[in-house]
């Protein structure tokens, strides 16, 4: 194990392979904050429908969860980036017309959101059937709307109560950004490889990797530890456990 | 809407194909589940044990696995795995094996992981009490844990291991990434030979679908059936 290839020059670029690994961090960074951002809202939204007295609503989500849970996210990639594009004439002219780094950018950002999106769809829904159904009726008593009650009584405790599974999800987003290997995204896995197999360090490079999203991992778990605690509720006790899965 | 020909799919040899890679998946599920389960067992057991240094390894060991992606841990053990067997069988060189058998090493290794918090969480749930009581009829550790305590974690964990299975067997279609010929690495293949991707991959996803949620609907209604006996 010699780390100092790490500083060697890339043959055909520029910059050393720990700049490579670095540029590829950067877009497994940038694809798990887009993809967040897709899951928190859809699954929010999925999973508030879950809870609601509304039939089809609580159908439609159920559906969704089960049929994005049901299906490995390396088949879910595949679909996003070979199948969807190309059944219809228009979609095709569209991929076709884009650079390949932005479609697979895009097929990654969509794919990851909207597998996020079930998982986080089932803990906004355990966290909103957490809370004693008092507090709705006592929204609702209080003449609040069934959108106000959600949006006053009910959602502000339930988030805080599922912040820690909610780490274990953003964690699991990160890690699962390296599946965009499959479609060639040039993210930090698909620099891993590439520099183990132009330099055959294959050590060197998949211990670099493996101390990225170690601290990745760290920092994630940090932050959200941050989170939880300015936003606690003086006198509650949130102890949400985290669940398995990746 | 473009046209889909799924005509090419529907002979015996191509079918047999995917069969033969599907079977993979399920085989590699069974024995990873299995050796996973009795390697989280184990490294459970060492992660509550009083033995300090013996539980700071495991806490690490599992720890390391849960923050790398699957991805990593796939190849790093495709690279390590003869490596590692060599040194179990103590062999002069390491024995030249195919991703499709370092597999076996890496799933079990690295669902041990997961399936060790599965049973820490499900030794902890049985009252302190019995393990005193075992202590008191005079059995030892090993007899307290393999009469006492570990059947009665292992039921109530059972529902939530078979979960996890679910997720093992979604996660062995990784191995098509080393191009091993499982299910998915089947299709790939088939695609990119017939120039049909497009096809295989919406064949293949309703399939996948159909097997977990079917073995999903099963864990729901053996947890139905478990939480009446209890």
């Amino acid at each position: 194990m010699d780390l100092k290839i790490l500083l060697e020059q890339v043959p055909d670029g520029d910059g050393t392979w720990l700049m490579s690994l670095a540029s590829g961090l950067k877009y497994t960074m940038i694809v798990a904050a887009l993809a967040w951002i897709i899951a928190f809202v859809l699954g929010s939204i999925l999973g508030v429908m879950r809870t609601t007295e509304n039939k089809w609503a609580v159908r439609l989500g159920n559906a969704y969860v089960e049929i994005f849970r049901n299906v490995p996210l390396l088949v879910q990639f595949f679909v996003w980036f070979f199948v969807l594009p190309n059944l219809f004439v228009s979609t095709k002219h569209l991929v076709n017309s884009l650079d390949p780094l932005t479609y697979q950018l895009g097929a990654s950002v969509l794919c990851l959101g909207t597998f996020t999106a079930a998982r986080i769809a089932e803990q906004v829904r355990a966290g909103i059937q957490s809370l004693p159904r008092g507090q709705r009726d006592a929204g609702y008593a209080m003449g609040l709307s069934q959108a106000q009650t959600y949006r006053y009584i009910l959602l502000p405790v339930a988030y805080r109560i599922i912040i820690p599974p909610m780490t274990s999800e953003l964690m699991n987003l990160i890690k699962n950004t390296a599946l965009g290997y499959s479609i060639g995204l040039v993210e930090l896995f698909f620099r891993t490889r590439e520099m183990g197999e132009m330099t055959f360090r294959y050590y060197e490079a998949f211990t670099a990797a493996t101390v990225a999203y170690v601290v990745i991992a760290m920092i994630a778990n940090r932050a959200m530890a941050v989170i939880e605690k300015r936003t606690a509720i003086p006198g509650f006790i949130s102890g949400a456990s985290a669940g398995g899965g990746h | 809407m473009n046209n889909l020909d799924f005509a090419f799919l529907a002979n015996a040899s191509t079918l047999g194909y995917l069969w033969k890679g599907l079977q993979y998946n399920f085989q590699l599920t069974v024995v990873a589940a299995a050796g996973g389960v009795i390697w989280g067992t184990l490294l459970a057991l060492a992660r509550l044990s009083s033995n300090k240094g013996l539980s700071l390894v495991a806490s690490g060991y599992v720890n390391l696995m849960r923050s790398i992606p699957l991805l990593l841990v796939v190849f790093w053990f495709y690279f390590l795995s003869p490596v590692l067997i060599q040194w179990v069988t103590h062999a002069d060189r390491p024995p030249q094996i195919g991703a499709d058998r370092s597999a076996y090493v890496t799933f079990i290794l690295f669902e041990g992981a997961y399936f060790c918090e599965i049973m820490r969480a499900g030794i902890q749930s049985i009252p302190r009490g019995q393990v005193g009581a075992a202590y008191a009829v005079g059995l030892n550790y090993w007899q307290a844990m393999r009469y006492v305590i570990l059947p009665q974690a292992f039921r109530n964990m059972l529902p939530v291991l078979l979960t996890q299975t679910i997720i093992l067997f979604q996660d062995t279609s990784l191995v098509s990434l080393l191009n091993v010929t499982d299910f998915i690495g089947a299709s790939s293949k088939l695609g990119q030979s017939t120039g049909h991707l497009v096809e295989v991959y919406t064949f293949a996803a309703p399939i996948y679908f159909l097997i977990c949620f079917a073995l999903s609907l099963g864990v729901k209604r053996l947890q139905k059936k478990i939480a009446i006996i209890r």
